[in-house]
């Protein structure tokens, strides 16, 4: 059976991993790479990189990262952040990005998603959205880290990028990142209910059973989370054996 | 000499590279469109993604698909993903000929089929970390039957000859992901993805004496 995927995110500025990691061991805790092998060796099924970098004269720092860690992880990598144009997605999978996810350009300008699926296949296309309640079982699609309401109806919007050649979503509820209180359960299983293609769910982690809960009720194809895994509360294994003992399908 | 990876400009094939680097020793590893790079290798890789039409069309269009088939006659050959899919007569992605290597088809997961044991819909494309139950064959040595290796397609090959399959998935079907005969070895998923056990098969691959 398909395993449900643990998918470690780490939020990236200037070169640095940011929002702090808790390894014991590693020499440097602030190095992607390394912080990536370190996930890797510890099960995760892939990595996503969030580029947080402000200003623009440091985006290709994130290239240098990637390279790097193309020739040391040999899982999936996706990167975000940033991405305006074709142009910035080719630049990520020629740096050795498998999928490059596309967030509030793809708002601006839906074309850019089906210009980039067409150009380099709807595998390596993930569209993020960020969705926030607006009234019971509605949610819309906010930008700007949740302070900007496109007014997009965010199931509609999901069912859109997939009609666009998007090849998986990655949804997060900005009313729980942060929160450590665990998935918006009804928007995850409402969005992945909605589409054909694979929904990871983010935003809200503080606990095992939060990620367990995405894949059970939400009906999340993968779960993404940062902080427990960078402040050491608990390892990508552990994460994989909780799930398993909660008889989800997970690779161990 | 050394190990071959064909490019016809589909996608990135950094990945591949890498990882076959990280395995290969002594062996250089070179990413190449040239016909004749492509014969004085001592293995080649047959990568592919995207969709098989487009790939079958550049690959006609940069003169490389008689080296090829001829790679595929006479030397170690490893088909990744699309590589393995052309290696097939026809496909059902755009009504399309493949190189017909094998005789067999490529077809859609069938939508019909397509439902998890909780009545929730299987989504395509399969993407993700699935179980390869295993034939005997050289390039599986030191991986265990049903380890988990990195998909992500939305058709499958259909071998006309079902000996030819050397490992199987299931996903709301079951379905051939490893084929092999001869000095050929092809599989559905990316060994340059799958952490420890692609590795593994890479490097089985890098050494391999059919």
């Amino acid at each position: 059976m398909l395993a449900k995927r643990i998918i470690p995110c780490l939020d990236v500025t200037a070169g640095r991993v940011v929002k702090g990691t808790n390894f014991v061991d590693l020499r440097d805790a602030g190095d992607p790479v390394e912080i990536a092998r370190r996930y890797d060796e510890q099960g995760a099924d892939e990595v996503t990189f969030l580029d947080i970098t402000a200003s623009s004269d440091q985006r290709d720092i994130i290239l240098h990262i990637i390279e790097a860690c193309a020739r040391q992880v040999f899982i999936p990598l996706t990167v975000g952040g940033g991405v305006r144009q074709v142009a910035d997605v080719r630049r990520l999978l020629n740096a050795g990005a498998d999928k490059v996810s596309i967030n509030t350009a793809a708002v601006n300008n839906p074309d850019l998603v089906a210009e980039a699926a067409a150009k380099v296949g709807s595998q390596c296309i993930v569209v993020a959205i960020d969705a926030k309640q607006v009234a019971p079982g509605s949610w819309h699609v906010f930008t700007h880290g949740g302070r900007n309401d496109t007014g997009l109806d965010a199931i509609a919007w999901a069912r859109r990028v997939e009609s666009l050649g998007a090849g998986e979503i990655l949804l997060t509820s900005m009313d729980r990142d942060g929160t450590k209180n665990g998935f918006d359960l009804a928007l995850t299983r409402a969005v992945a209910d909605a589409v054909g293609i694979p929904v990871i769910a983010s935003g809200g982690v503080g606990n095992l059973d939060h990620l367990a809960d995405g894949v059970t009720q939400g009906r999340a194809d993968a779960v993404l989370a940062a902080s427990i895994f960078h402040f050491g509360e608990y390892t990508v294994r552990q994460a994989k054996e909780h799930m398993a003992a909660r008889g989800i399908e997970v690779r161990l | 000499m050394g190990i071959a990876v064909i490019d016809y400009g589909m996608g990135n094939l950094r990945s591949v590279h890498q990882a076959l680097a990280h395995v290969a020793g002594e062996q250089a590893v070179t990413v190449t469109s040239d016909p004749a790079v492509v014969a004085a290798a001592e293995r080649v890789v047959f990568p592919g993604q995207g969709a098989m039409p487009d790939c079958m069309a550049e690959l006609e269009a940069r003169g490389l698909k008689s080296a090829v088939l001829q790679a595929a006659r006479d030397k170690p050959f490893l088909g990744i993903c699309i590589g393995l899919q052309m290696l097939f007569g026809h496909s059902e992605e755009g009504d399309v000929s493949g190189l017909g290597v094998f005789s067999g088809q490529v077809r859609r997961f069938p939508e019909a089929a397509m439902v998890a044991a909780d009545g929730s819909r299987l989504k395509v494309p399969h993407m993700g970390w699935n179980q390869v139950w295993q034939k005997p064959h050289a390039l599986w040595a030191g991986i265990e039957d049903g380890a988990r290796f990195y998909f992500v397609h939305s058709y499958c090959v259909q071998p006309d000859d079902a000996a030819l399959e050397t490992g199987r998935c299931e996903y709301g079907v079951p379905f051939t992901c490893a084929v092999g005969r001869a000095n050929i070895f092809a599989v559905q998923f990316h060994p340059e993805k799958s952490a420890r056990d692609g590795l593994q098969l890479l490097k089985n691959f890098v050494s391999w004496q059919p």
